[in-house]
């Protein structure tokens, strides 16, 4: 094999550009700019996963806003007339979609913010010096190792109206049951458990990874200044974790925009109206709902594409407060 | 040197796609020990391999192997084949059709499917069939794409103990003479809620669709015009049934499942209802969720309002897939499994009502009793349901059509809608589907 004389030089060239002192007597008198050729390796070592990202990512993508431009079925996918942007205009007037939307708002608002702050408290609590704090870390993890069809078909079975465990326990200390399924808030709060549960020791590890590269002096600062456990973690631990709590929050919105997997098998027999009332129905599960019960996949592909509208959106606001704040902060210094 | 580094690079990236897309190739092996291998794509329960009668094929031509793959619900199966057709590949041999949708693939995908009426015996074939059967599986220019399996006429099982615990009659014929029509069946419901002697904790009916169900078919009009289309508005199955489901939701007579949840599935043995419309179906489903407990606990009446007009609901096809590689043997193996005396045996063994008129008239048929259901004689209760059907047209749209109605009887059930409001619900549901 002669492949050993090719990759120190390749590594230099792609990983180090910046390295100014190669060993002269290896490198070659240099024939041409770093051109493609000379990078080939790298190119090739990158290729697998361009290309699988081509076809399964970009592709899909592409083509989901050609078949929302189309009134496509299922069982033809790639034909159907073409009819502009009007499956986008009738998205705007479906009564549906903005049902949808308020409950992937307020789904995704009862499941972020009990779910993130949870995180923030576990992480400052697992920051201490704890007995067997692996132990609590690993099994904080241990729900986002479930899979979402087995957690949710066991909260579903929890949540069950007639032989759930919690209207049970709610019996038992003398509450009326309750039917978690049928309500709109009821069932909205049922599903923002299962996600909450799921996520919180995820973000919660996340947090304390962060905490723990914040510098001691600036506890040790404050403490001499008389500050509380409270108020280090008010002015000390939540400002030095601003950025993370900005990725977690954008995360988790992108997560809870694409909610899908339990308010389908929340319903527990695979309805994808999400409700009787489609007071669950989100956005993911109308998708669903169009393409594969109503077999409209012209229409699915324009939710998918207003879906990710939403999250570009969303994101691109996180993002923008973030920097005006940055920018607000640096001109008050 | 160039070129054969070039080359190198070029290969390496070869090779690890390779091994990324391997793994997703895998070809089944056509040949086993020369054998020709058929495969089943089927949904649900369809019973030919608890019935024994893959075993028996198999023996009598030993060259085939059978295997099946079954999906457990109709609505997902029905949405992997779709894909399949629209990618005319990764069909089974054999794939079942349900009524559901039969509608759907008979107008928008006859050309995937081989068309049995261009059999030599296609006249003889088709004699053995109810003439509805044949049709609805037949396209306008007289493709025939799939083979009936079972049909579903309707009739009302109900719990006879729990009856007795209401004083109400237990006996089949006295239990039908209760409700010969749907208003006496509510009636009867609103004895029995009533009742102080009233089993706690069992409502009457398990869902407002026991009633819709059945009832919707039994109008002049279901959902669909004689040429197919959806007319949901104008039905008058539809307006009755909506009438009378509503108003046994309201009155709180059932149970506010939604058939087939988890939770329906536990009320069953929880005695969580007394009544429930069954199609021939049904009893399979009953018997294998209560096992040997349930046995003697259910008896099987006539449906409300059949002296007007019967009920079917389900019923399945078996199509051949004119790409598959076996089509020739496919076909025999399809005219075998749904020919008489087949549908004889899943009548008798698994209580799937059959689509052959001449297996429904054999005395084996129609003296069938079941010691489960209390020795119901299930082959005179079907065999009669069965005479009195209408034969209404469907639509491609049938299965969300029921759906919408359904979910929106369980708003009515559990009190957060009114029966107009609900109404309109389902009628935005089903122009979600149609429109």
């Amino acid at each position: 094999m002669t492949l050993a004389d090719d990759s120190p030089r390749t590594l230099t060239a792609t990983v180090e550009p910046a390295v100014t002192d190669p060993p002269a007597a290896v490198r070659p008198p240099r024939r041409r700019g770093p051109s493609l050729s000379r990078n080939r390796w790298g190119y090739a070592y990158v290729a697998p996963f361009f290309l699988v990202f081509g076809a399964f990512s970009l592709f899909p993508f592409l083509f989901t806003a050609w078949v929302s431009l189309h009134d496509a079925r299922l069982s033809d996918i790639g034909g159907g007339e073409f009819v502009g942007l009007d499956n986008y205009a009738a998205l705007l007037g479906n009564e549906f979609f903005w049902n949808a939307l308020r409950n992937t708002i307020t789904i995704g608002l009862l499941s972020t913010v009990p779910q993130l702050c949870l995180a923030l408290g576990l992480a400052h609590l697992l920051h201490y010096k704890l007995r067997g704090r692996t132990f609590f870390r690993t099994v904080m993890l241990m729900p986002y190792a479930t899979s979402i069809a087995a957690a949710t078909l066991v909260f579903a079975t929890l949540f069950g109206r007639d032989y759930g465990i919690i209207n049970t326990a709610l019996e038992a200390v003398g509450l009326d049951r309750i039917d978690w399924e049928s309500g709109t808030l009821s069932s909205q709060v049922a599903i923002a458990v299962i996600v909450t549960w799921r996520w919180t020791g995820y973000n919660a590890l996340i947090y304390l990874a962060a905490m723990q590269s914040i510098p001691g002096e600036l506890y040790e600062a404050a403490e001499m200044d008389g500050a509380s456990r409270w108020r280090q973690f008010v002015h000390v631990t939540i400002p030095s974790l601003r950025p993370t709590i900005l990725f977690t929050v954008v995360v988790s919105t992108i997560g809870a925009v694409q909610l899908f997997g339990e308010p389908l098998l929340f319903g527990g027999n695979g309805a994808t109206s999400g409700g009787g009332r489609n007071q669950y129905q989100t956005l993911g599960l109308l998708m669903y709902q169009q393409g594969w019960s109503n077999f409209n996949i012209g229409q699915a592909a324009t939710t998918a594409w207003a879906m990710f509208l939403i999250i570009l959106l969303v994101v691109g606001t996180a993002f923008g407060v973030g920097r005006l704040r940055a920018r607000r902060e640096g001109a008050r210094r | 040197m160039l070129v054969s580094r070039r080359a190198k690079a070029a290969a390496a990236a070869a090779v690890s796609l390779a091994l990324l897309t391997s793994a997703c190739g895998g070809d089944a092996g056509d040949d086993d020990g020369g054998k020709t291998t058929l495969t089943l794509g089927l949904y649900g329960t369809f019973g030919y391999e608890e019935a024994g009668l893959y075993d028996e094929y198999m023996e009598l031509h030993p060259d085939i192997k059978i295997e099946q793959t079954v999906v457990a619900q109709s609505g997902p199966y029905y949405q992997a084949l779709q894909t399949r057709l629209a990618a005319g590949s990764g069909m089974a041999d054999i794939q079942g059709i349900e009524i559901g949708f039969v509608s759907d693939v008979v107008q928008n995908h006859a050309d995937a499917f081989v068309d049995f009426a261009a059999e030599d015996d296609a006249a003889d074939l088709q004699d053995t069939f109810y003439d509805w059967k044949w049709d609805q599986a037949s396209t306008t220019d007289g493709r025939t794409i799939a083979l009936g399996t079972d049909a579903g006429p309707q009739a009302m099982c109900y719990r006879q103990d729990l009856f007795a615990e209401a004083g109400l009659p237990t006996d089949p014929a006295a239990v039908s003479a209760l409700w010969p029509t749907w208003d006496d069946y509510i009636a009867t419901g609103q004895q029995f809620s009533s009742s102080p002697t009233r089993p706690e904790g069992t409502a009457f009916v398990d869902s407002p669709n026991s009633v819709f169900a059945p009832a919707v078919r039994q109008g002049e009009v279901t959902y669909a015009d004689d040429e197919g289309n959806p007319v949901v508005e104008d039905s008058d199955g539809v307006q009755t049934a909506w009438g009378l489901a509503s108003r046994a939701a309201g009155d709180g007579l059932t149970a506010q499942l939604g058939q087939f949840s988890d939770e329906w599935t536990a009320a069953f043995a929880n005695d969580g209802f007394a009544t429930i419309a069954c199609p021939s179906w049904m009893l399979n489903y009953i018997t294998s969720q209560l096992g040997d407990e349930g046995a003697g606990k259910w008896n099987i009446a006539t449906l409300p309002g059949q002296s007007q007009a019967g009920s079917t609901w389900g019923g399945s096809w078996l199509g051949v897939p004119s790409s598959g590689e076996h089509v020739e043997e496919a076909k025999e193996l399809v005219e075998w499994l749904t020919a008489p005396e087949q549908q004889v045996k899943m009548f008798v063994s698994q209580g799937f009502f059959p689509s052959s008129s001449v297996a429904a008239e054999s005395p084996e048929v129609t003296g069938a009793t079941s010691e489960y259901f209390s020795d119901a004689p299930i082959g005179e209760i079907f065999g009669t349901a069965a005479d009195a059907v209408r034969r209404n047209p469907i639509s491609p749209y049938d299965t969300q059509i029921q759906d919408a109605f359904s979910q929106a009887l369980t708003t009515v059930a559990d009190g957060s809608r009114s029966p107009d409001q609900a109404y309109d619900d389902a009628l935005a549901a089903i122009e979600q589907v149609t429109g």
